[in-house]
């Protein structure tokens, strides 16, 4: 899963700089226009330090959240093969997420503080999973539409200049490839079912369809941060770039598959070398952002109760730990 | 609110013969409930025969900062590479 940089203006106050920060300052850029990787411990920029936090914490939340819409379906897979394949995809999501927390801690952030930002609702997450799972379809649309935009993004990020962000992507991407297979499969399975299950994928790539274009954040022309992304290497490509490789990527599957892209302007463009496609409702995308999403409120609601309803376990774990340590202490 | 558990760093040998490898880390309250979740999170796919899990505050790293002195003792010390040293042909394989 993915997420794209959501909170426009956080990064844009650049404090006085000191004589010494400058030289650090240009030592940085130095390093990263040469493509090197920056490590923890390394100077680095407070504007860079605070736009990775954002970044890789609201990617961590993504990939969290995302196990909601999905999580749904866990009980009414139609076939126990098709279960376990979901749980597995679920608790991959739930493994990419510990992989990108760690990876955002090395920056001086507590998971503690990340946690509560989300449950308390000051934290982003992506817009795709405000949006509902409603018929067994989706479930293939998620990993098809959802997961394919969400590799597209994270292919470049596996040489996104901080570190431990980089090597969390390539352990990501490995892993990322299963999920979107198996949406395909199970797609095909229903487009080649009775008439009324392909009706149902239809139906799924509907709705699916356009959220997950959005996935890609708004138009380069307002994405003021995108240019400073760029230049720190924190992103290789913009917005629209990866928009545009999806849609040229994901139109092909869709005629493999029957279905029809819901979107009347798309055309095959012979002289761009790309397919054309209609206007994006900005306006939607960003009443999801702001947290207008149809189910936002639910998914908080589903987390925050997963979390309160684990912590007799968290509590249990540290009373067996304090036990153990005091016999040590006593041993 | 609730307090994070220590951080520790997880370790993956993925098959006899090869050495442990950083994989990433763990929040756990203890060494036993790190293993459980350092296996759930980065051998799912059988990537590890063995996991070593060690507390992030147990590792001294060296400073970036000084990397240059700490490391560029070696850098004049090329007689140190077997390439160094320019042999008569004759001497074959060596």
């Amino acid at each position: 899963m993915y997420t794209t940089e959501l909170d426009k203006n956080a990064a844009r106050q650049a404090p006085a700089l000191s004589l010494e920060d400058s030289e650090l300052l240009a030592a940085f850029e130095a390093r990263v226009a040469n493509d090197e990787f920056i490590e923890p411990k390394d100077w680095m920029p407070e504007a860079y330090r605070r736009t990775l936090t954002r970044q890789i914490s609201q990617h961590a939340h993504s990939e969290i959240v995302g196990m909601l819409p999905e999580g749904n379906w866990l009980t009414r897979a139609p076939s126990l093969s098709r279960k376990a394949i979901l749980l597995a995809k679920i608790q991959d999501e739930g493994g990419h997420g510990l992989y990108l927390y760690c990876a955002a801690e090395t920056l001086g952030t507590s998971r503690e503080e990340m946690i509560d930002a989300l449950h308390q609702g000051k934290a982003k997450y992506s817009t795709i999973f405000n949006y509902p799972s409603l018929n067994w379809a989706d479930i293939g649309a998620i990993g098809w539409l959802v997961d394919g935009a969400a590799i597209m993004n994270q292919v470049p990020l596996q040489r996104t200049s901080y570190g431990p962000y980089a090597r969390a992507m390539i352990r990501v991407c490995k892993e990322e490839s299963f999920h979107q297979r198996q949406g395909y499969d199970l797609l095909l399975a229903m487009v080649n079912g009775t008439p009324a299950q392909k009706a149902m994928a239809q139906d799924a790539l509907n709705r699916w369809w356009w959220p997950s274009i959005m996935m890609f954040g708004p138009p380069d022309d307002n994405s003021p941060n995108s240019a400073q992304s760029i230049r720190w290497r924190i992103k290789r490509e913009t917005n629209d770039e990866l928009r545009q490789k999806f849609v040229d990527a994901t139109v092909p599957q869709a005629e493999l598959l029957g279905l029809t892209v819901p979107d009347p302007d798309l055309k095959w463009n012979e002289e761009r070398g790309h397919y054309d496609f209609g206007d994006i409702n900005w306006e939607e995308f960003y009443a999801v952002v702001r947290g207008e999403g149809p189910v936002a409120k639910e998914r908080m609601k589903a987390r925050r109760k997963a979390w309160d309803e684990g912590a007799w376990v968290r509590a249990a774990a540290d009373a067996h730990e304090a036990k153990q340590s005091r016999k040590r202490a006593a041993a | 609110m609730s307090k994070d558990w220590p951080l520790w760093e997880v370790f993956v040998r993925a098959r006899g013969g090869l050495d442990h490898r950083h994989a990433g880390s763990v929040h756990a309250p203890d060494a036993q409930l790190a293993l459980r979740h350092a296996r759930d999170t980065y051998t799912r796919r059988l990537e590890g025969v063995s996991l070593w899990v060690v507390k992030s505050t147990d590792i001294i790293a060296s400073d970036p900062a000084h990397a240059e002195e700490m490391f560029e003792p070696a850098a004049d010390k090329v007689y140190r590479h077997p390439t160094f040293y320019d042999l008569p042909d004759a001497v074959k394989h060596m």
